[in-house]
C-alpha cells in the first residue's frame, strides 16, 4: 500500500508544479524565522532555567507550573496575542511589524520559550549535587559552577532546543495571522513557511503539493535532529 | 533590482515617479478567490516593474481583508462584497473606490442532484429546494464576500438555514470546495475559483450566474479601494493610488481579461467605461444632503 501510494506521488515529484525559487525560498523563509526565534529564546531560557536551577525562591513552583504550562500554548492565541500588539492600532504599531519575518520571530519565540526554558530547567535540576560540589571545592566561582553545570547538562539542554525548534517551525496558526503567508508575484517567498504553504495548497486542493511540501518539512527536521543527535553520540565519545 | 524597468520606461516623468516609490511595498489585503486563482501573481509584475515597487498581497477573505484596512495594517484593499465594502466607506476607512471587475457565483453540488435543483432560472429556488429535501450544504462560513452573498440568498429566499444538513466550514473557498466535493454537498462558490479547482472535484455546476445568463443576483462585483490617510497617516497612500490607477488602467483591465485558466476566463473588467457610473466611488445610496449644487 505505502508503495502503491508513493508510485502516485511520483507525478508530483517529477513534474513540480512549483516555480523556480519558491520551494527554496520557502525552506529559508521557514528556517531563518525558526532559527532566529530558537536562538533568542535559547538566549533567554538558559540563563533563566540556569537561575531557576540554582536557586531556591518562594513561588518557585508556581513559575514553574507556569512555564509548564506555556509548553502547551495554542498557536493561533498566540498568533493573535502578537497580532494585537504589532498592529497599527497596537502597542508596536509605529514599528510596522504587521506581516513581516519580525512579527513571525516575535510569535515563534513566544512559542519556543517554554519548551527550552523547562527542558532546560529539568536538565540542569538533574545535574548530581556532586559535580556542584566539586565545583565549588575546586575553587569556583558562581559562573564556573554555572558553566560546569550546563555542560554536564548539554544534552538534556540540546533536547530542549531541538524541542523548541520543533514546535517553532512545525507551528502554522501563529505564523499564517501575523506573516500573512506572502510570496512575491514571481513566487518567491517573503513571510511563506513549509507549514502555510500546506495550508495555502490544501486549500487549493492541491494535495499532491501539499504532501510533497510535507515532506520536505518532515525531511528538514528529520535532518537536524539527526544532526544534532549525531554531534552529542560524537561529544559523548570523546568524553 | 527595479533599474531595468526604469531604463525600459524611458520618460523622465515615469523615472521621477519611481524615484519617489521605488523600494517600497505596498501591502495588499484581498480575498482568497482572487489569490487562489492565481490572478494576482500574474498581473503584478507589470506593476511591480513599473514602480520598481513590491506588493505584498494577503489573501485573507473579505471580512478580515477590510478588517485588516480597519486596522491600518494595509494600504489597499480589493474585495467582493459592496455591502460591506460601502460600511468601510461610510466609517471612514477606505477612499476613491473603484469597481475593479466581476464574474459570478455559482450553485455547484454533486451530479446526482438529490435536491434536483438542475437548471433553477431563481438562485433563492434553488436554496429553497435544498433546504426543503434538507440536503447537505457546505457554508464558507468565515464572514468573506462568498459567504456574506450566500447569506444574503438564504435572506431572499425567506429561509432561515439551519440543522444538520447546513455545515460552515470556516474555511476559504478551495477549502470549501473540497468538503463539498467530499460529501457530495451543495455549496456557494464564485466561479473563478470553481474553475481553477475544476479538474481536482467531481462538483458540477446547477445554477449558473448571470455570466451563463444565469439571475442577476449571483453576480459577483470586485471593488478597489485605498485605505484613507486621514485615517492612518501610516498608509502608503500615493502607491495605492498609483496600483488603483494602474489596475484600472486599460493595459491591466485587458491582462485581467485575458487570463485564464483551463482556457476559461476567470474574470471580466469593468473599471474602463466611456460613461463611467459615478456609484462607484460613494456607498450605495449616498447623497450630497448636506451641500447642494
Amino acid at each position: 500500500m505505502p508503495l502503491e501510494s508513493a508510485a502516485q506521488l511520483l507525478p508530483a515529484v517529477v513534474d513540480l508544479p512549483f516555480r523556480e525559487g519558491y520551494v527554496s525560498s520557502i525552506i529559508s523563509v521557514s528556517l531563518y524565522v525558526s532559527v532566529i526565534a530558537v536562538t533568542l529564546s535559547t538566549l533567554f531560557s538558559l540563563p533563566v532555567a540556569v537561575l531557576m536551577g540554582f536557586s531556591e525562591f518562594p513561588g518557585k513552583q508556581l513559575v514553574k507550573s507556569i512555564i509548564n504550562t506555556g509548553m502547551g500554548f495554542p498557536s493561533v492565541v498566540v498568533g493573535l496575542l502578537v497580532l494585537f500588539a504589532v498592529s497599527n492600532q497596537g502597542p508596536l504599531g509605529a514599528l510596522d511589524l504587521i506581516f513581516t519575518k519580525q512579527a513571525m520571530i516575535m510569535s515563534q519565540f513566544v512559542l519556543a520559550t517554554p519548551p527550552i526554558t523547562a527542558i532546560s530547567l529539568a536538565a540542569i535540576t538533574g545535574v548530581s549535587d556532586n559535580v556542584r560540589d566539586a565545583a565549588h571545592v575546586l575553587g569556583g566561582t558562581r559562573l564556573d559552577v554555572a558553566l560546569v553545570v550546563i555542560k554536564e547538562a548539554r544534552y538534556g539542554i540540546a533536547t530542549a532546543i531541538l524541542a523548541g525548534f520543533g514546535r517553532a517551525i512545525s507551528e502554522v496558526g501563529s505564523v499564517l495571522i501575523v506573516g500573512g503567508n506572502i510570496t512575491s508575484a514571481d513566487g518567491i517567498s517573503k513571510t511563506r513557511t513549509l507549514t502555510t504553504a500546506i495550508q495555502l495548497e490544501a486549500r487549493q486542493g492541491q494535495y499532491g503539493t501539499a504532501m510533497v511540501l510535507g515532506g520536505v518539512l518532515l525531511t528538514l527536521v528529520l535532518t537536524i535532529n539527526a544532526v544534532v543527535v549525531r554531534l552529542g553520540d560524537e561529544g559523548a565519545m570523546n568524553r | 533590482m527595479s533599474l531595468a524597468g526604469c531604463t525600459q520606461l524611458g520618460g523622465s516623468e515615469a523615472a521621477q515617479n519611481q524615484a519617489e516609490v521605488a523600494g517600497e511595498t505596498l501591502t495588499l489585503t484581498t480575498t482568497t478567490s482572487t489569490y487562489d486563482t492565481g490572478l494576482l501573481d500574474a498581473i503584478h509584475p507589470e506593476f511591480e516593474e513599473m514602480y520598481g515597487v513590491t506588493v505584498d498581497a494577503v489573501a485573507q477573505g473579505t471580512g478580515a481583508a477590510l478588517e485588516s484596512a480597519r486596522n491600518g495594517d494595509s494600504d489597499v484593499v480589493m474585495v467582493h462584497a459592496r455591502g460591506l465594502e460601502d460600511e468601510f466607506m461610510r466609517n471612514g476607512y477606505g477612499i476613491n473606490r473603484r469597481d475593479l471587475m466581476f464574474n459570478d457565483f455559482v450553485i455547484v453540488g454533486p451530479e446526482s442532484d438529490p435536491a434536483g435543483i438542475q437548471g433553477m432560472g431563481s438562485a433563492t429556488e434553488a436554496l429553497t429546494a435544498i433546504a426543503e429535501s434538507e440536503a447537505t450544504f457546505v457554508s464558507r462560513g468565515d464572514n468573506s464576500g462568498t459567504h456574506t452573498k450566500e447569506l444574503n440568498l438564504w435572506e431572499a429566499a425567506g429561509t432561515d438555514p439551519g440543522g444538520d444538513w447546513y455545515q460552515e466550514t470556516g474555511t476559504g473557498m478551495g477549502e470549501a470546495l473540497n468538503v463539498a466535493n467530499q460529501q457530495g454537498a451543495y455549496t456557494l462558490s464564485d466561479r473563478g475559483t470553481f474553475i481553477s479547482q475544476r479538474s481536482e472535484i467531481d462538483l458540477v455546476i446547477l445554477v449558473q450566474g448571470p455570466i451563463e445568463d444565469g439571475p442577476e443576483i449571483l453576480a459577483n462585483p470586485y471593488g478597489i479601494m485605498a485605505v484613507n490617510p486621514g485615517v492612518h497617516d501610516n498608509a502608503n497612500y500615493d502607491l495605492a493610488m498609483a496600483y488603483i490607477g494602474w489596475i484600472t488602467s486599460p493595459g491591466a483591465q485587458d491582462a485581467i481579461a485575458d487570463y485564464t485558466m483551463n482556457e476559461e476566463q476567470l474574470f471580466f473588467p469593468e473599471a474602463v467605461s466611456e460613461n463611467p457610473d459615478f456609484q462607484q466611488y460613494v456607498p450605495e445610496g449616498w447623497s450630497s444632503d448636506s451641500s447642494s449644487d
